[in-house]
């Protein structure tokens, strides 16, 4: 990082890379998005509500929501085994665990709602853009939902606090915090961390993750708008 | 999950209990259950540890021995950090590939030794970019009530703390083990996981598996010697607000300076 806190990639360390959403790009899914974060290229599709197959993992009282976030073999660098690792079905479990919240489920007994998300290109930051890219998918399909899921992560590089941490960031940096919003609520669905912060760095990193994810929170408005409005389809 | 309106029962009765500032198990909200810990007690490890939190019972082992690093970390030795429920912990469990929870439990305990860098990685390399030790943590749950997390967490650390590395030489660029000679690991901060739920508007310390099935959403913050935060992983089907979330770190750091001292008798 340059002395006057421009980084690598030329951004202002409170600044998010380009982020671009689309809604409804997929023609067999109930609800999809395509999301442009930096370079991350990801696709999500939601299926359901729908039956529960296997059927002994229905619920009586509510629906359920399962998720599984994968990896093209051709989204990183060197090709990854296409077979789900253990890092992907750890982020399938936080992302489901992040919607959760958001969607009234309990309407929906005995039934699930599938989220699939694809990182086509994968660069740093690819759990928090698949959750964006989910959480719009969601509400694409016109699932009673609470509120939005917005993501974003804060991280520490160079000493200092940063917002959206790039690849090259989380290779060199010292921190990395991945946090998800319901924007409305304030409610945080979703934390995590790894590197080291002081208490102070702890609450300011926890700040300005929070206010990425109101960024990002805008960007995923407008596309819904886009989708449901402006174009006039519906 | 046994029964929806006996889950519901015992939600309503913790619930009740909390709004007097009292658990199930007459703790305190800030409260852990106690702990034990016993360590050397697989002879043929180089290092091990049966922690016990409350009936939450784990026995963690070590083993040293040389491999390849990765090849984007050739200057560093192997750190692996593994965890599983055995299908004696629980009626529910069974074998077989392990599920996202359990996936999850393995990252998280793995998370905390790494990121506070409790082990010095760069004095476990033999020949840079060739031969490296390897320390390998495997953690087995024998008798799971609640809190897996800080119960393998806490086994591990000890395993590591109570083990002892072997020496080895490079004979003709292979490592070859020099008998009868071992040092202590490179130990250089004590990671400490303190695991949190919310039920309702109370946040309490350690979880009961009692109060597992009824809690919102949980939270695991790992910190080190010098007061940092160091790892964090919030789980279970809710949220948290951001008040609660600074809570957590300072009750993540009171709480694990008790286990800390604990810890320190270790080395």
């Amino acid at each position: 990082m340059s002395e006057d806190g421009i980084r690598c990639d030329g951004r202002r360390v409170d600044q998010l890379r380009n982020i671009s959403i689309k809604v409804g790009v997929l023609k067999n899914a109930d609800g999809s998005a395509y999301i442009e974060f930096g370079k991350n290229k990801i696709l999500a599709g939601v299926f359901g509500p729908r039956d529960v197959h296997p059927k002994h993992m229905a619920n009586q009282d509510t629906g359920i929501l399962r998720c599984r976030y994968h990896m093209s073999p051709f989204s990183v660098t060197e090709r990854k085994n296409p077979a789900p690792s253990r890092r992907e079905i750890e982020i399938s479990k936080v992302l489901k665990e992040a919607l959760q919240p958001a969607l009234i489920l309990k309407d929906f007994p005995r039934t699930v709602t599938d989220v699939f998300v694809e990182v086509l290109q994968a660069d740093g930051g690819s759990r928090c853009a698949a959750l964006d890219a989910a959480a719009v998918a969601l509400a694409d399909t016109g699932i009673p939902m609470r509120d939005l899921v917005s993501a974003c992560a804060a991280g520490k590089v160079a000493d200092r606090i940063v917002l959206d941490v790039n690849n090259e960031e989380d290779q060199e940096g010292q921190a990395d915090m991945p946090v998800a919003i319901m924007p409305n609520s304030g409610k945080v669905t979703l934390m995590q961390l790894d590197g080291i912060l002081t208490s102070e760095e702890y609450k300011t990193c926890l700040q300005t993750a929070i206010g990425g994810c109101r960024q990002v929170y805008e960007v995923q408005r407008r596309a819904l708008i886009e989708r449901y409005f402006e174009s006039g389809v519906q | 999950m046994e029964s929806v309106i006996i889950d519901q029962l015992k939600r309503d009765k913790i619930l009740d209990l909390l709004k007097q500032g009292k658990r199930l198990d007459g703790r305190a909200l800030d409260e852990q259950r106690p702990l034990t810990i016993e360590t050397g007690i697989i002879p043929k490890a180089n290092g091990s540890a049966r922690v016990k939190l409350g009936n939450t019972e784990v026995i963690t082992g070590v083993k040293v021995q040389p491999d390849k690093p990765f090849p984007d970390l050739g200057d560093k030795g192997i750190l692996i950090c593994t965890a599983e429920i055995l299908p004696l912990a629980d009626p529910h469990v069974e074998p077989g590939p392990p599920n996202e929870e359990v996936i999850e439990l393995a990252r998280v305990v793995d998370r905390g030794i790494r990121e506070t860098e409790m082990i010095d990685l760069h004095q476990l390399v033999l020949i840079e970019n060739k031969s490296v030790v390897g320390i390998f943590i495997d953690s087995s749950v024998i008798d799971a009530d609640g809190n897996l997390f800080d119960a393998c967490s806490y086994a591990s650390a000890s395993a590591v703390l109570s083990s002892t590395i072997p020496k080895y030489e490079i004979k003709d660029e292979a490592p070859v083990l020099v008998e009868g000679v071992t040092s202590k690991p490179p130990v250089k901060t004590l990671p400490v996981s303190v695991t949190m739920a919310r039920i309702g508007d109370y946040v309490i310390v350690d979880p009961t598996k009692d109060e597992e099935t009824c809690m919102d959403a949980r939270i695991t913050i790992t910190t080190n010697s010098a007061g940092n935060i160091c790892a964090l992983q919030k789980g279970g089907g809710d949220g948290f607000s951001v008040d609660q979330l600074i809570k957590c770190s300072e009750m993540a750091l009171s709480v694990g300076t008790k286990i800390r001292k604990k810890l320190e008798q270790l080395m």
